[in-house]
């Protein structure tokens, strides 16, 4: 038998104590919650699994997640595509590369509260560039009367605010293959889509993992820019998870609810992380697989 | 099939002015139709420009290129129908071997019984039939490449097929298998070949004629034997054989050549009206002399290796006392006879029917007497 060294636990503990004080007991006083009814600091009850039961029954959180996990798609349908219209389209070399480069990485550069007053303002009906030009056009645009513009003018924002970031990920992507793919589909007398097709998309494989998870989970966790823009109105129209969470643990001051919906949350996200991430790991050696090129 | 004729000059910058500023100075060649070619030379000498000149991804500065006749420089690949084989294995990943060879012909609406036909030569050609349904990316090295040439040689009507090293990335035994392949395939289809390598085992067992090039000029083309025979540039003598030929400086006093002071022989006529020249003359034709013969120079060996099948001695011209700064000759030996030992003083026969003669890098003709 091999002769086990218990020293190891002593040289981990270092590791195991700054976990426990950063994670591990934060996260242990939201289960503390989840699981009692806090009526004031001195008086509590524990209350076992009844608040979890309470806020899966929830109509505005299922309401609230429903309308997250649509908003997210909405965002992957448009922002993946799109990101990729735009690095093709982008040029290759030379100055112009540099100068779209930067303009294209200039949104990525706006704090997030900031872009939300931004759309705030471009939205304006009245002093807005959005706003104003839509109404010119004869359309009765209101973000924050109307629902549905509500909702579009969030993912429009989250759009212009994110596709730039697909963009340049794919940009760097399509930079990663060799001119001889290129060369060899001319000399195959593929067309233009058939390219696409056969060789950059494929090529692309990786990068779009890493953007589609990139925007998923960043778009699953919105909160700043609709609650600087709409502030989740009109009525709950732009209320997402984060921000569903922040109204019953701040607004309301409903520990237990919000504690057990947190860790509901935390759990979506986990599960949503290993899928993907498993997902890029097979890509991944399976690339590795093919190997050269 | 065509006969290509090229008569131009290629730089990648503009406004070349001097002879540097060029990937290649202004040259005319002739690719007969049918014939398997080889471009030659070292890294960075412009074989690949030209090579992707006559397949039209390079549009050349200056200058044409004619296929049967027809200019064809502003068009592209697949207007001039060339197949071209890279250095690197090129595959489609998302496909299978099969759908990668019939790419380039499903591409041009070529109907499906006909691909299948070809399809499956060429899979047979190169041994690639046990394959055909396996997705292409999960294939070792060589297989892609093979799924590369294959795609070169599916097509039946090709003006031209270009290979760039594409033997480069194979394992040596499967080096020698493909290059046959490759002859054998051209015996078969009949197409014109052209093949980059800096191989010149490769080169030499592969075309019927070999273009020598170096610093973007062609400064030979000829068969395996003509470039061994008689390079027509010192270049082609160095590049050619191993090692590579002997140049040694001679003058021409009285109608004779002196080589290291001593008199080898008589001038040929082209010789007589210059000084000095570089006399060249292959490790293979230089023989062991008797002291004092005709033809021979003196020298001290430096160094005798046994290369296994022949003895490779190394010596520098000059009498064993004198012998600082001569050139150095090497010579090719037969293992049944004495060979001499480094330190030895050994006379060298250098002058016999196979010594070239050069001026300025360039051979001159009718040097013999």
């Amino acid at each position: 038998m091999k002769p086990v060294n218990q020293k190891a636990w002593l040289l981990v503990l270092p590791v195991v104590l700054c976990v426990a004080f950063s994670a591990i007991l934060p996260l242990m006083t939201v289960v503390n919650y989840s699981v009692q009814d806090i009526i004031s600091p001195e008086r509590r009850v524990f209350v076992g699994t009844e608040w979890f039961k309470a806020v899966m029954r929830d109509d505005d959180l299922q309401g609230a997640l429903l309308r997250q996990i649509s908003f997210s798609l909405a965002v992957l349908a448009v922002e993946i595509p799109l990101g990729i219209a735009l690095a093709l389209s982008m040029p290759a070399k030379g100055w112009q590369a540099s100068a779209v480069l930067v303009l294209v990485a200039i949104s990525l550069l706006i704090p997030w509260n900031v872009v939300g007053t931004i759309w705030q303002i471009y939205g304006r009906t009245d002093i807005g560039l959005l706003g104003a030009a839509l109404a010119q056009l004869g359309f009765d645009y209101s973000y924050t009367g109307n629902a549905t513009h509500a909702w579009l003018t969030v993912l429009v924002m989250d759009v212009w605010h994110w596709t730039p970031l697909v963009a340049l990920l794919c940009y760097a992507g399509l930079r990663a293959i060799p001119d001889a793919y290129y060369q060899a589909a001319s000399i195959d007398g593929a067309s233009k889509l058939a390219v696409f097709r056969y060789i950059q998309l494929p090529k692309l494989r990786g990068v779009l993992m890493i953007a589609v998870l990139l925007r998923f989970m960043d778009s699953f966790m919105i909160y700043t820019e609709p609650f600087v823009l709409t502030g989740g109105g009109p009525g709950n129209a732009t209320t997402f998870l984060s921000q569903y969470l922040t109204q019953k643990a701040v607004g309301q001051f409903d520990l237990g609810p919000a504690a057990a919906f947190s860790l509901i949350y935390f759990l979506i996200i986990l599960l949503l992380c290993f899928i993907l991430y498993n997902w890029m790991q097979r890509v991944g050696t399976q690339d590795k697989e093919s190997g050269h090129g | 099939m065509a006969r290509i004729e090229l008569d131009l000059a290629h730089a990648y910058k503009p406004n070349p002015r001097r002879d540097e500023d060029y990937a290649l100075l202004p040259l005319k060649m002739t690719f007969e139709n049918g014939g398997a070619y080889a471009l030659l030379g070292p890294s960075g000498c412009g074989k690949t420009t030209l090579l992707n000149i006559v397949s039209g991804l390079v549009r050349p500065s200056q200058g044409r290129v004619l296929f049967d006749g027809a200019d064809v420089t502003g068009r592209t690949p697949q207007q001039r129908n060339i197949a071209q084989v890279f250095q690197f294995p090129v595959i489609y990943d998302t496909m299978t071997v099969a759908e990668n060879l019939a790419f380039p012909l499903r591409n041009r609406g070529v109907p499906a019984d006909r691909i299948a036909t070809r399809v499956g030569r060429v899979a047979e050609m190169l041994e690639l039939s046990g394959q055909l349904d396996r997705r292409a990316a999960g294939l070792a090295a060589d297989a892609k490449q093979k799924i590369s040439l294959g795609r070169g040689l599916v097509r039946e009507d090709v003006s031209a097929v270009l290979f760039d090293e594409p033997l480069t990335v194979i394992d040596p035994h499967l080096k020698w298998q493909l290059r046959r392949k490759l002859k054998q395939i051209h015996h078969e289809l009949k197409l014109t070949l052209i093949y980059v390598t800096h191989d010149q085992v490769e080169a030499l067992t592969f075309a019927e004629q070999v273009v020598v090039m170096t610093r973007g000029r062609a400064v030979q083309v000829g068969s395996a034997s003509d470039l061994f025979e008689r390079p027509q540039h010192t270049f082609v003598g160095h590049f050619i054989g191993s090692p590579g030929m002997n140049f040694l400086p001679a003058t021409i006093v009285d109608g004779q050549v002196e080589v290291a002071g001593r008199q080898v022989g008589p001038a040929g006529a082209a010789l007589q009206a210059l000084g000095a020249v570089m006399l060249g003359v292959r490790p293979e034709y230089v023989t062991l002399a008797a002291a004092g013969a005709a033809g021979a120079v003196p020298a001290v060996v430096t160094q005798a290796q046994d290369i296994g099948t022949y003895w490779l001695v190394t010596g520098r011209l000059g009498q064993s006392g004198d012998a600082g700064d001569g050139a150095l000759v090497r010579a090719r030996l037969a293992p049944h006879q004495a060979i001499p030992k480094a330190g030895d003083a050994a006379w060298f026969g250098i002058v016999g029917p196979h010594t070239c003669y050069y001026r300025d890098e360039q051979r001159v003709e009718g040097a013999t007497a």
